[in-house]
């Protein structure tokens, strides 16, 4: 397949939830994992007669999300009804936006392979709408003999950010979706959690020759639950449109579904099928009018994103653009770098620690910063203690698992455990006087020239001290006594 | 005179001198009920155990005054907690809702006596009360006419004397044109005066809930209870809420009103211009300066209303799904059949009517020819008011073309049926206050005259309103149904 000729051309719909205390349009929790339809009211089971009240929160929300991807927050915006029949829909319409949305035209960056290079993604829009519930099914939904409805998320608050259609690759798509998760967990208006479906994204596929302006006939693709899922699921979309050209044949535009058992896309339905949703404006709502002192208000409440983080930590602390980014990845993670350079402010050594053992702990016990037992001021504790020679960098790692899976102090550990590294000269040189006589072919092996036959040595005082002797001072003393044998 | 037959005033003014109890008040009313319901029938559902704990649970309160005590109806589009509330549909007839719809707060908070849900067109979509889902209402002054609707139920119960007022809603004149069909006052409020929370609604944009009484003192009595701003209805309106029975004994000298000429053309029977000729006259010689001016737009107001409410009307009807409540049908397959069989079931041809009107107006490709049209022709209405309201303080128009029509006479036409509103539309798509007052009999059918005002004007209707009624006698004539 010749991929090299063809160009992808990819945009995005992210669904994400708001994490505002009651739903979007009633007064009902928004918790997830509740007891199924204990969060729910006349209002968002749509019983008759029952209106929607706008929740200030969540247009702040989205006035807060607009701003950080660089929109112009609409002063005049609408609710429409978007109409479709489901039995997880109460109302059967969703309160959505559609040609009056509350933020438009803004756009976010993308870091693409390696250091330094990156790409600005359009965004079209960002609009507020409501969610559905859940059914449940017994096992497979064709077969299932009934569903279940759980009525618990219907309701809650989304917003709806549309890309444009800037993207070429599924690296980039799933590059995209990263960013925005930072940016909106950085803003905490949502949790992101693709696996609970608070972070839900829809992709719109095409593929066209090498320089043909027109765009091909698209596909979108649904279902995709994870970072994984979303690159693979475009990449295989990418090429079986190619595929699909290579061999003559036409792209049928469809809504696909990304089958993760199978790994392929499967066609859901055609454009023929497509539904006709016959927006029109709620008249349960009001248009919504946001004065300009509002959105400024929201704007200098805004805080720190990802990327001026990333610039502060590489102008400020002088660190890499690849450090920068690791540690502004998410806001738990920046919040704790910060918090160890306030106690330590040595940025690299912490961001070192943080980026190698911290990380390496963290992937092999699946926690999360927020989880570490490590607290800022145990760390920092660590490092001046390293720094000072009390422990070596070895013992160090070691007291530094141990804090991890106990969450003690690092004085207290090295106490208990008799960790205390050994600078004394004479205690140490004993050791080397012993450790030469009791090897004297790797001392003859020294003489005759075998640099190798020194490491041996060092590594038997470091032994003989068990792992506490300064290892710089070991090694001065035992270069001092071989030169004088 | 007999206890029914009082104004709610005067029955209010009974219990505070205690000439009467609550109890002995509700006695009346139920024996009214029992001797002419079976002519009428006004009621869905009767509620007459519930009424007798609530008018003992008031009898012993001083504090209340107004409606407390007094027997009422509420059309049965008004959620009630734990009485079923059908909208007179197959769909809802063994619905009970869990809340009560803001209106019904406010009554239970005056410590009015409800006696039970009166009957109406199917989810208010209809001008005669015949497509009701259970059975039409007789019109109390010729059981073989209709009296109107939708809020026909509530309209010939307050002319027969079953309750002293009622709570109706009106979409497009379904409050007005009943009342002028049974000979009783029918206010539409402001959009917005009145919370909507609890209607069931049928064109969201246009609904607004009001008073059916036996007099103009009355509906300023019923319209103090009812008016005021409600957190759970968003277009609701934040505005101070005037004591309206303030306004009964002001004049009207010097008062302006203008009667719009489109509203005395063909279509009208001549019989009902002369009424309101009559009528304008009246307030001539109570001072008020009358002058004929226009509302260029009205010939449209009727074809955009039709688009506007079918549209939304689509929409608000597609919750009745059987998933949740109401009507379900058990022997479908899937769950794509369930919903079309429960539909297809439970809800009339009128409705389905309606539904099919606003999907179409609606669907990608006619939005802009139909429901963006009729959005724009809505505006030229208002501002046709607008202008007028400029110049006139009040317009006095008929509130209807004809008297009630015979039972079944138009119910098979629907184009004639909807010409039965074309008076009483142009208001509701404007959004403002109106009042439908009786006029006088024609051949023995009384006939309404229609009163609008600008925005927020309620106090000014019921004050033109009350000076007519003061020099008329019309309000005073009662139907014969006597066994």
């Amino acid at each position: 397949m010749s991929r090299s000729k063809y160009e992808a051309v990819i945009g995005l719909e992210v669904h994400v939830e708001l994490k505002t205390n009651s739903k979007a349009f009633c007064g009902c929790a928004t918790s997830f994992g509740a007891e199924p339809n204990t969060n729910v009211c006349p209002i968002c089971l749509g019983m008759p007669g029952t209106l929607p009240v706008l929740n200030r929160q969540m247009v702040e929300y989205a006035i807060k999300t607009g701003l950080a991807l660089n929109c112009r927050i609409a002063e005049f915006c609408k609710f429409d009804r978007k109409n479709y029949y489901y039995p997880d829909l109460p109302k059967n319409y969703q309160i959505s936006q559609y040609d009056l949305p509350i933020a438009i035209g803004g756009k976010l960056d993308i870091e693409i392979e390696g250091d330094g290079a990156s790409k600005t993604i359009g965004i079209t829009r960002v609009h507020m709408e409501e969610d559905a519930g859940k059914l449940v099914h017994q096992g497979n939904i064709m077969t299932t003999p009934y569903s279940l409805v759980d009525l618990n998320r219907a309701g809650t608050p989304l917003l709806e950010i549309v890309s444009e259609p800037d993207m070429s690759s599924g690296a980039e798509a799933r590059r995209y979706v990263e960013k925005l998760r930072a940016i909106l967990l950085f803003l905490e208006v949502s949790d992101c959690k693709m696996e609970e479906g608070s972070l839900r994204c829809d992709a719109n596929i095409s593929v066209r020759p090498n320089g043909q302006t027109k765009l091909g006939t698209k596909a979108e693709i649904k279902n995709m639950n994870s970072f994984r899922a979303l690159e693979r699921a475009v990449e295989y979309e990418i090429d079986r449109q190619i595929k699909i050209l290579e061999e003559g044949g036409t792209i049928i535009q469809d809504t696909r579904t990304w089958d993760e058992v199978q790994q392929i896309t499967l066609s859901m339905r055609s454009k023929e099928e497509a539904h006709d949703y016959r927006y029109f404006p709620d008249p349960d709502l009001m248009p919504l009018k946001i004065d300009q002192a509002w959105t400024e208000r929201v704007r200098a409440s805004l805080p720190e994103l990802p990327d001026q983080a990333c610039l502060r930590l590489v102008e400020e602390y002088n660190l890499s653009q690849y450090d920068a980014a690791l540690l502004t990845a998410t806001k738990d993670g920046l919040e704790y770098f910060d918090a160890c350079v306030r106690q330590y402010p040595q940025p690299k050594v912490v961001a070192n620690w943080i980026m190698g053992e911290l990380a390496r702990l963290l992937n092999q016990n699946n926690m999360e910063i927020k989880d570490c037992r490590i607290t800022p001021h145990a760390l920092s504790q660590l490092l001046t203690l390293l720094e000072k020679g009390t422990i070596s960098g070895k013992i160090a790692k070691k007291v530094f698992e141990e804090m991890f899976q106990t969450g003690a102090l690092p004085d207290k550990i090295i106490e208990e455990q008799g960790l205390v590294q050994i600078s004394d000269e004479a205690g140490i040189l004993a050791i080397v006087k012993e450790v030469i006589n009791a090897n004297p072919k790797v001392v003859d092996d020294f003489k005759n020239g075998k640099g190798k036959a020194a490491g041996f040595l060092v590594g038997q005082v470091m032994k003989a001290s068990k792992g506490k002797a300064n290892p710089e001072i070991a090694n001065r003393l035992l270069n001092e006594e071989l030169s004088r044998l | 005179m007999k206890l029914y037959q009082q104004t709610a005033q005067k029955i209010g003014e009974m219990l505070a001198k205690k000439e009467v109890t609550s109890q002995e008040v509700l006695e009346a009313t139920a024996e009214r009920i029992r001797q002419v319901e079976n002519k009428v029938q006004a009621f869905t559902t009767l509620t007459l155990d519930e009424a007798a704990s609530r008018a003992q649970a008031v009898a012993s309160r001083q504090d209340l005054g107004g409606l407390a005590g007094i027997p009422c109806g509420v059309k049965d589009n008004l959620c009630t907690k734990g009485i079923r509330t059908t909208c007179s549909s197959q769909m809802l007839e063994n619905f009970i809702p869990p809340y009560d719809a803001t209106v019904i707060s406010k009554l239970k908070e005056a410590g009015a006596v409800m006696v039970g849900k009166l009957n109406m067109d199917e989810f208010a979509m209809g001008s005669s009360t015949e497509f009701s889902g259970f059975f039409p209402t007789n019109n109390p002054w010729d059981l073989t006419r209709i009296p109107g609707g939708s809020s026909g139920g509530a309209a010939a119960a307050v002319a027969a004397g079953e309750v002293f007022y009622a709570l109706g809603s009106d979409t497009g004149g379904s409050i007005r044109q009943p009342a002028s069909f049974c000979g009783v006052v029918g206010m539409k409020p402001t959009y917005g005066r009145v919370s909507r929370y609890g209607l069931v609604a049928f064109a969201s944009s246009l609904d607004q809930i009001g008073p059916l009484t036996r007099d103009v003192t009355d509906c300023a009595l019923v319209m103090n209870s009812l008016c005021g701003y409600d957190q759970l209805d968003s277009t609701s309106l934040q505005v101070d809420k005037p004591d309206y029975m303030s306004f009964l004994h002001k004049d009207i000298k010097g008062m302006k009103i203008g009667y719009p000429r489109e509203y005395f053309q063909k279509g009208v029977d001549d019989s009902i211009k002369d009424i309101i000729k009559k009528a304008l006259l009246t307030f001539e010689r109570l001072g008020a300066q009358v002058e004929e001016t226009s509302l260029p737009h009205s010939e449209y107001a009727l074809a955009a209303y039709y688009i506007i409410a079918t549209a939304e009307c689509s929409a608000n009807m597609a919750r009745f799904d059987g998933v949740r409540y109401g009507y379900r049908d058990d022997k479908a397959e899937d769950v794509e059949e369930m919903m079309c069989n429960t539909r297809a079931h439970a809800l009339g041809p009128e409705t389905k009517l309606r539904i099919m009107l606003g999907t179409y107006a609606l669907s990608s490709g006619y939005y802009d020819a139909y429901y963006l049209k009729a959005l724009k022709v809505r505006r030229l209405i208002k501002e046709d008011f607008d202008r007028a309201f400029e110049k006139y303080d009040l317009l006095v128009s008929p509130a209807t073309t004809s008297v009630a029509f015979k039972l079944g006479e138009k119910s098979a036409d629907p184009l004639a049926m909807y010409m039965s509103d074309i008076l009483t539309i142009p208001v509701n798509l404007a959004g403002i206050p109106a009042i439908s007052i009786p006029g006088g009999l024609v051949d023995g059918l009384p006939v309404g005259v229609h009163l609008m005002g600008p925005p927020l004007s309620e106090g000014k209707l019921l004050q033109a309103a009350y000076s007519f009624e003061q020099a008329t006698d019309y309000h005073l004539k009662t139907p014969v149904l006597e066994v």
